[in-house]
């Protein structure tokens, strides 16, 4: 007998999930709004336009860390290449919000003004199309998407894992930073996208617009948390962490394990690429340096600081660290790098499964049965280190999927 | 052993989903797509592989046929060649020259793992290789014979015969108790009852195992040997293994490889007999 | 540490010059008489006096440059404070410094007197002063300096000036009446490797209306034929030029992955930081340097030799930390081992802001390694490059012998191969870990001295090397120290050819795409290990 598809959407989240879930819209869709573009600025309940952009801002990051988690976490790819497909969703909305501008830059032309400051006659062809929001809502996942598409087809062919893999993501989205930063490319260079006006005709800066965008953001990260459930108890899940546990065992059962990273790891990028178009008209801007390797590999600290393997872990990394970015670099500045540092060492020696992890061993102790299986830790220090290439099969590299469900 | 479903009905199955794997393998003249021919009674041809790496010569002008529904087993020293066959079969490695084929039209020599996988050929891996993160019911639900395509498996459901199924295997393999379980805790032996457990789920024609009841106790060598006689007829087997003993509960023809090509072959007893073989082999 | 073959040559030819050179005449009047002529003839007569040369000639000039020089009474000559002499032989004269008119310098007599200045420098025993008025002259020579250039031709002794003089010769006969001449100096021209002359040749082949600037044939043929050769010329030397800058950033490249290629070799660790250890070692010279201007003034030009072992012990020092602390506790874990060392790079990189500010610091070459040697015009080879290559291939020559000669050199063989067989057998893995990376970690050191020498060095430094060294190493292929040579230097020359040709940017990309495309082939690098047992 077949269970509809909405059904079994519905079973793979469980109960606690979609309450959860449910207080998380409640707040988001209806309370912020109501607090930012309702209540008077004078209200003490009032949020400011500043925290509402933050809170958007990290919404967008959780999205990020949702899907830097779904192929690290449970395909065992760790990308250090995802701020690069955020970026493109981001320059593929930046470049309908620069259309947006119309006439009213600095240098009044139909033109984003850093063309008619390079002297250039008429929009490239690339550009044909950023004057459509719909187009342009289509280019903001099929930009990244295609990308990740074409970069994974040729790594995951070759069987490049591990280690290989994620140095060859850093080359890329380093790569893809020189050519943004090259005036000539036609993405505004060093400054690339600023200045923004208007949304479908509405202002950028409006209250309501915020609320909206803000609540949009919200929407996307929920809808990525219940796919993301999804897909990690399906057996698409399990086929995907048997290929990160044992790649030749899945070939010789008959699954190529080519499509199925390649679907998870496009789709990866294609949520990247959602949350980065959220993310540019939040904070009104997108450069080149969002490319910068450290954006992306600070991404995977997200992760690591919540917990590998657990969605809701990504989301609480992704808050955490971000939360105490913006508290950092008001208060001390100068100490954030230090704490970052810090953090990715601390994380990666004793909090192997992050925060959630964390949590999970303080709740167990105390009520741990004596034949209870330690499951996800069983083999993390045992295996000896010249398998150091294979890395994507050593179990211990990632918790279990079954660690997730718990 | 009612698990085991019958030969032509899985064959028959096999034959709509294999169109979705062999693709570009589908050029060349003798590779046509569909069902496995053995027209002739032979499941899986050698002639004249030969593999080298870097000058050294894994396989030698390797030539083996095996029959349809045998039992062979393939015994050697060390080095003489017999996981590097294995490889060549399952498409993990490429001969340098000679044929492979998988009945008389399906080139081995062109198809992937996974296409190698979805014609009908299982194998078991000298290691133990199974997904210790998963527990020994999943295991065999992975390794089930279904469509395997991304878009099938992100919409798979567990229909009540697949349960029974899989508990059946479960049972045969004993162990039904360990089902949920993740494999990772399970005993050695255990370890590669599983692994024989995934080969049965996935229903192939013929079975590559190398070295199965390596770690296993006299009692669990015992009913492996059991298990597999009782799938030959059905299947064909070709064991790799280094246990005289559990070769001779086998029972069928006896292969030995020497430096990468075939040495002798016939009954066990025979094989014992020739003086190449307690040469290489058993003599020393 | 080293004198170089071309300066002990320049020795010798200056003592040459030294005695070959003629004596000069004294001054007459009549030499001098143009001056108080037109302003044409003043010029004429400030250049005959450079190519007449001597002592009384050089005293004129510098007069002449000091605004001394003037005129009185239809004579030239040189106001000395209050009093006057005659400017041809220097005795006093009866005259008030008031009446003298002294020459205005303005620009067109500046550069007469260059040309008189370079014309008397030709003569000189020093053989660089030689060559740069050579060339000066060669630049904008005209028929008056032809016996000067003859002269010289007739004493110079050293093949380089020769060459200069003699193809400012043939620049001069170019326009000589005389179709012979002419025939001789466009074949003479062929000879040089300057795109001024090729442009000068190439005004040869023009047509002005329906005439042919040049009138003879034959002659157009041979300046044509010496364009050809000019052309060939030039694209040789650029070539050499683009592989030895090539060259030389394979060199820093392999200097840089080198140490990675051990690290990751023994521990499959993938460092993060080792970017940072260059700066380190970086910083580590800039303290010799700064040792060395305090209290050794006097041998500043040798703390580079100093800052080997410095820049070594310092990076290596903190390689050492970094696996005692941190590396050691995440073996087997590599995707963890590469989150952990990003953060140490993070650290590294903001202490170095802290201690030294975030300002790059200031390194100077040594004088030795200042200057360079020209191939042709605008192609030089800086000796700073030149050095690092030598440097580079010292080090890796060390490392081989260390890998292959030491017993260290073989615990690190084996513990890459197989580190539980390594064990099993008696090999201490964790101190050869250890060892392994601090000398991993001291390499990287040495990179960065070397880099100080021709980047800046700065907080951030290390971080732009940190993905070509990465992608050294898996073009290479894992623990193998030969692919890493070939991948580098491969990488140096293809990178600066596509530069050449693409820009450098789009360089960087298609390198990449390069190397994505080739490890479709080799997955496991160049220099890849086959077999059953390279499987993953």
């Amino acid at each position: 007998m077949r269970t509809p598809l909405t059904l079994r959407i519905l079973h793979s989240t469980p109960r606690a999930g979609w309450i959860a879930l449910a207080v998380f819209a409640a707040i988001t869709w209806i309370a912020v709004p109501v607090a930012h573009a309702v209540l008077a600025e004078a209200h003490p309940l009032h949020l400011s336009a500043y925290s509402v952009s933050l809170l958007g801002k990290i919404l967008c990051y959780m999205v990020v860390a949702v899907a830097m988690d779904l192929i690290w976490g449970y395909a065992g790819i760790l990308s250090l290449g995802h701020g690069l497909f955020f970026a493109l969703g981001g320059y593929a909305f930046g470049m309908y919000l620069m259309r947006q501008i119309g006439r009213d830059g600095s240098y009044q032309s139909d033109l984003p003004d850093f063309m008619v400051f390079l002297d250039w006659k008429e929009l490239p062809w690339y550009w044909a199309g950023s004057d459509s929001f719909l187009g342009t809502l289509l280019l903001v996942g099929a930009v990244p998407g295609l990308v990740a598409f074409a970069f994974g087809w040729f790594a995951f062919r070759s069987r490049i894992k591990g280690v290989y893999f994620s140095i060859i993501t850093q080359a890329l989205t380093y790569a893809a930073m020189l050519l943004f930063f090259r005036n000539e490319t036609g993405f505004g260079g060093n400054n690339g996208f600023t200045d923004f006006k208007r949304i479908l005709g509405y202002s950028i800066t409006s209250p309501e617009m915020r609320a909206t965008l803000f609540a949009l953001s919200a929407a996307l990260l929920m809808a990525c948390l219940v796919l993301g459930r999804y897909l990690v108890t399906s057996r698409f899940g399990r086929v995907l962490a048997a290929i990160r546990d044992a790649e030749s065992r899945v070939m010789f059962i008959g699954y190529n394990p080519l499509h199925y990273k390649l679907f998870m790891w496009t789709l990866s990028a294609v949520l990247c690429g959602l949350a980065g178009a959220l993310y540019v008209p939040q904070v009104g801007i997108i450069n080149p340096s969002e490319m910068s390797p450290a954006n992306s590999i600070e991404i995977a600290v997200w992760v690591a600081v919540g917990g590998r393997g657990t969605l809701v872990g990504a989301v609480l990394g992704a808050g955490i660290v971000n939360l105490a970015k913006s508290w950092f670099t008001m208060s001390f500045p100068e100490y954030w790098p230090f704490f970052l540092g810090f953090l990715f060492i601390a994380v990666t020696l004793y909090l192997p499964d992050g925060v959630v992890g964390l949590w999970r061993r303080l709740r167990a102790r105390p009520a741990a049965a004596p034949d209870a299986p330690p499951v996800p830790t069983v083999h993390r220090d045992a295996r000896p280190v010249s398998a150091a290439r294979s890395s994507a099969k050593d179990p211990a590299e990632l918790p279990a999927v079954k660690g997730a469900e718990a | 052993m009612s698990v085991v479903t019958d030969f032509e009905r899985s064959a028959m199955e096999s034959e709509d989903q294999r169109e979705n794997w062999s693709g570009n393998a589908s050029t060349s003249h003798v590779v046509e797509p569909g069902a496995l021919d053995l027209s002739h009674n032979v499941i899986l041809y050698l002639e004249d592989i030969t593999v080298s790496f870097d000058g050294f010569r894994a396989l030698n002008q390797l030539s083996l046929a095996i029959d349809a529904g045998e039992l062979r087993c393939i015994i050697g020293p060390n080095g003489a060649g017999k996981t590097t066959m294995m490889d060549v079969i399952t498409g993990k490695t490429r001969p340098d020259s000679g044929k492979a084929f998988f009945g008389q039209t399906i080139d081995l020599t062109r198809l992937t793992e996974p296409q190698i996988a979805h014609a009908g050929i299982g194998r078991k891996f000298q290691k133990p290789t199974i997904f210790e993160q998963h527990t020994a019911f999943e295991n065999l639900e992975l390794a089930m014979k279904a469509d395997k395509r991304v878009r099938r498996t992100l919409f798979a459901q567990l229909f009540d015969d697949d349960r029974d199924r899989i508990a059946a295997v479960l049972t045969q393999i004993r162990l039904d108790r360990e089902a949920d379980r993740p494999a990772g805790l399970l005993s050695h032996g255990q370890k590669q009852w599983l692994e024989i457990g995934m080969l049965l789920m996935q229903e192939p024609k013929l079975l590559l195992l190398d070295e199965p009841v390596a770690g296993m106790t006299d009692d669990e060598t015992e009913r492996t040997a059991e298990l597999f006689v009782s799938l030959a007829g059905k299947h064909s087997l070709v064991v790799v293994e280094h246990d005289m003993a559990f070769v001779e509960a086998l029972g069928g023809k006896v292969t030995v490889l020497c430096e990468g090509s075939v040495l002798a072959e016939g009954d066990l007893a025979e094989v014992q007999e020739d003086p190449r073989v307690i040469e290489v082999y058993l003599g020393r | 540490m080293r004198l170089p073959l071309p300066r002990l040559l320049c020795a010798c030819a200056l003592v040459l010059a030294f005695l070959v050179a003629p004596a000069r005449a004294a001054l007459d009047e009549a030499s001098l008489a143009g001056l108080a002529g037109d302003f044409q003839s003043r010029l004429d007569t400030i250049e005959a006096l450079g190519v007449a040369g001597g002592e009384d000639a050089r005293r004129v000039l510098d007069a002449l440059e000091a605004g001394a020089l003037g005129v009185a009474g239809g004579r030239a000559v040189i106001v000395q404070g209050e009093s006057v002499v005659a400017a041809a032989n220097g005795e006093a004269l009866a005259l008030a410094a008031s009446a003298v008119e002294t020459l205005t310098v303005n620009n067109r007599v500046r550069r007469a007197l260059g040309t008189a200045r370079a014309a008397l420098a030709l003569a000189s025993a020093d053989r660089g002063e030689r060559l740069a008025a050579a060339r000066t002259l060669a630049d904008n020579a005209g028929q008056s300096l032809l016996p000067l250039f003859e002269r010289a031709l007739a004493n110079e002794a050293d093949d380089e000036i020769r060459g200069v003089l003699a193809r400012a010769a043939a620049r001069v006969n170019l326009s000589s009446a005389d179709p012979a001449q002419r025939l001789k100096a466009a074949r003479a021209l062929g000879e040089s490797s300057d795109p001024a002359v090729k442009a000068l040749l190439a005004a040869l082949l023009e047509k002005q209306g329906d005439v042919w600037v040049e009138p003879n044939g034959e002659v157009r043929a041979a300046a044509d034929m010496a364009i050809h050769a000019i052309d060939r010329r030039i694209a040789t030397a650029e070539t050499v030029g683009t592989l030895f800058s090539g060259l030389s950033l394979g060199s820093i490249l392999l200097l840089a992955a080198l140490g990675l290629a051990i690290t990751y070799g023994v521990m499959g660790v993938i460092n993060m930081a080792h970017g940072e250890l260059l700066m380190v070692g970086a910083y580590a010279t800039f303290l010799v340097q700064g040792l060395f201007r305090s209290y050794l003034p006097a041998y500043v030009d040798w703390y580079v030799a100093a800052a080997i072992p410095a820049a070594f012990l310092a990076a290596a020092l903190v390689g050492v930390a970094m696996e005692r602390l941190v590396l050691r506790h995440l073996y087997g874990r590599p995707l963890e081992s590469l989150l952990a060392t990003w953060g140490l790079s993070l650290v590294l990189i903001q202490g170095a802001r802290v201690v030294f500010g975030p300002q790059n610091v200031e390194l100077a070459n040594p004088a030795w390694m200042s200057g360079g040697i020209e191939l042709a015009a605008g192609v030089v080879l800086p000796w700073n490059r030149i050095v690092i290559v030598g440097f580079a291939v010292f080090v890796l020559l060390l490392i081989w012998l260390m890998m292959q000669k030491t017993r260290l050199g073989m615990f690190v063989r084996a513990v890459t191969q197989n580190r539980a067989m390594a064990g099993c057998v008696g090999v201490p893995t964790a101190r050869v870990d250890t060892l392994a990376f601090a000398i991993g970690s001291g390499v990287a050191g040495l990179g960065g001295l070397a880099l100080s020498q021709i980047a800046n060095v700065g907080p951030a430094m290390g971080s732009g090397y940190i993905v070509d060294a990465f992608m050294v190493v898996v073009l290479g292929g894992v623990g193998q120290l030969a692919g890493a040579v070939w991948a580098a230097l491969g990488l140096g020359i293809v990178a600066k050819f596509l530069e050449g040709w693409a820009g450098a940017v789009i360089a960087k990309i298609l390198v990449l795409v390069f190397i994505i495309v080739f490890i479709q082939k080799r997955p496991q690098g160049i220099f890849a290990l086959k077999g059953r047992f390279a499987d993953s």
